[in-house]
């Protein structure tokens, strides 16, 4: 099984041999991050390129650390800070990036598709850092990286993810993600977060929490955005804390050894408790950890097949 | 792919071997401080059973660790075939260790050179060696083994090829010619 995608841009379009190629290539990186120096030449000599239109400090520094680790140069871009305040295009913006022979652009952008709609337009590498409310694919991957170590396996698990699905590009790739690789999943969230058809990427949908905690092996909280509720749709904090937090007495009614994970940053007192954020279930930190070693796997995949198009045109 | 010659067999190999065990010892005055390295894929099987006879002769297991070079590669965008990245496994401290570096096949010298800085980021060693079962010749780096199993001068258009029970379901070294 080969790499030969030049971008990630989505779990949706990934075979499951190509997820599973990231996850056992993740697995050597890993290693990398336990040394005195944690640095391999691997990606020597390229530039990456972290463009981003969204506020972000996690995805963006695990990014940038990940590259460093690859020794490539790291150039980030804040777009309140750039010519994107002058009106330049996404389109332009990328374009320029190319000129300046970067290899590889990291992009967070606040529109489903960005990250598509730029990789069409420029020849280098590009790689989805959450596009609106469309994916979040190394999220994702390192959701699905964090629970095979835990428990093994994914085939057969009972996932069940909680929280804002609607607006949820984390919940949409780990649904594709999970699918794919076999687990069965279940949504969980007021009926408002619940999007339409969601049935249809092949999830189980419940309202109530005690159900989505019963059967499953793991259980990955979402953070409730409240600064992106401009519908006014959201519940209230506490009421959510009440009808939906994971908390040490529901957790007392699931598996003993459920795993807890969530993106971050966490919403301490409503998504869930602060003892099960801090408690023995929850794989939070180690997340964090391992989606170092996930993106340079996928840095690392992405700037090889990149050099081998690009090897196969000049021989053409 | 036309096998030409068996340069050498079970038996041929396995006293190579034995004899670069004794020459580790020799060269190391015994086994304080030894450990050996292989590399992947082979010299790992072959880093293995030096350990065996090394342990055979002294009555001593010296600590085996395991190393994948493809990060440190200089022709990662040359070969046809991508390569898949695997784990290192080096579970002790290399510092201050006489460090014995294992491969198969010794030819332009690269793998090694990788080996070297991959080695170097895990810690300094008091030396590096290196020993390898078959040295082809046709170097491209100021670069030499310690120990051989067997010198097989070659030309460039023929390819050595190490088997090993272990992965490949018998002990042999072939030269095939390419086609």
């Amino acid at each position: 099984m080969a790499w030969t995608r030049k971008d990630l841009l989505g779990l949706e379009d990934l075979s499951r041999e190509e997820i599973e190629l990231i996850l056992t290539t993740a697995e050597s990186f890993k290693q990398v991050s336990t040394r005195e120096i944690k640095k391999v030449p691997a990606l020597r000599g390229k530039t990456v390129v972290n463009l981003f239109y969204e506020p972000s400090t996690r995805t963006r520094v695990s990014f940038e650390v990940a590259a460093k680790r690859l020794s490539a140069d790291v150039i980030n871009i804040a777009t309140e800070t750039s010519s994107v305040k002058k009106g330049e295009t996404l389109v332009d913006t990328g374009r320029n990036i190319e000129a300046l022979k970067a290899d590889i652009i990291v992009i967070r952008h606040n529109a489903s598709g960005a990250a598509a709609v730029l990789s069409r337009h420029v020849n280098i590498s590009v790689v989805n850092a959450g596009d609106g409310w469309h994916e979040h694919p190394t999220q994702a991957l390192l959701d699905i990286f964090t629970l095979k170590e835990k428990l093994g396996k994914i085939s057969g698990l009972n996932v069940s993810i909680v929280g804002d699905i609607a607006h949820s590009r984390v919940a949409r790739s780990n649904i594709w993600g999970l699918t794919k690789l076999g687990a069965k999943v279940t949504v969980c969230a007021p009926k408002m977060l619940i999007p339409v058809a969601i049935e249809q990427m092949g999830v189980r949908v419940t309202e109530n929490i005690d159900d989505a905690l019963s059967c499953a092996d793991a259980v990955n909280v979402l953070r409730m955005q409240f600064e992106r509720d401009e519908e006014n749709v959201f519940p209230k904090q506490l009421e959510y804390f009440k009808n939906f937090a994971i908390t040490e007495e529901r957790l007392k009614k699931a598996k003993k050894n459920i795993v807890v994970m969530h993106p971050g940053p966490i919403n301490r007192g409503v998504e869930m408790s602060s003892e099960v954020a801090d408690g023995a279930n929850s794989v939070i930190l180690e997340q964090v950890t391992n989606g170092i070693a996930v993106r340079m796997a996928v840095l690392f995949l992405v700037a090889q097949a990149k050099d081998k198009l690009k090897n196969h045109e000049d021989i053409d | 792919m036309k096998e030409k010659a068996k340069l050498l067999d079970k038996d041929t190999l396995n006293r190579s071997l034995m004899r670069v065990a004794h020459e580790i010892l020799e060269k190391n005055k015994g086994t304080k401080d030894l450990s050996l390295v292989g590399i992947r894929n082979r010299g790992v099987y072959l880093a293995k059973r030096l350990a065996d006879y090394i342990g055979q002769i002294e009555k001593v297991r010296i600590p085996v660790g395991i190393l994948d070079i493809t990060l440190y590669r200089d022709d990662l965008t040359l070969i046809a075939a991508q390569p898949v990245v695997h784990k290192t496994e080096i579970d002790f401290d290399i510092t201050d260790k006489n460090i014995v570096l294992v491969d198969d096949v010794l030819y332009t010298g690269r793998t090694i050179r990788a080996a070297l800085d991959a080695l170097v980021d895990l810690g300094r060693p008091k030396s590096i060696q290196l020993a390898v079962l078959v040295d082809r010749g046709h170097r491209e780096l100021p670069i030499r083994a310690e120990y051989v199993g067997k010198n097989i001068p070659t030309s460039q258009n023929e390819t050595v090829e190490v088997h090993l029970v272990e992965v490949d379901g018998s002990d042999e070294v072939v030269i095939v010619e390419k086609e």
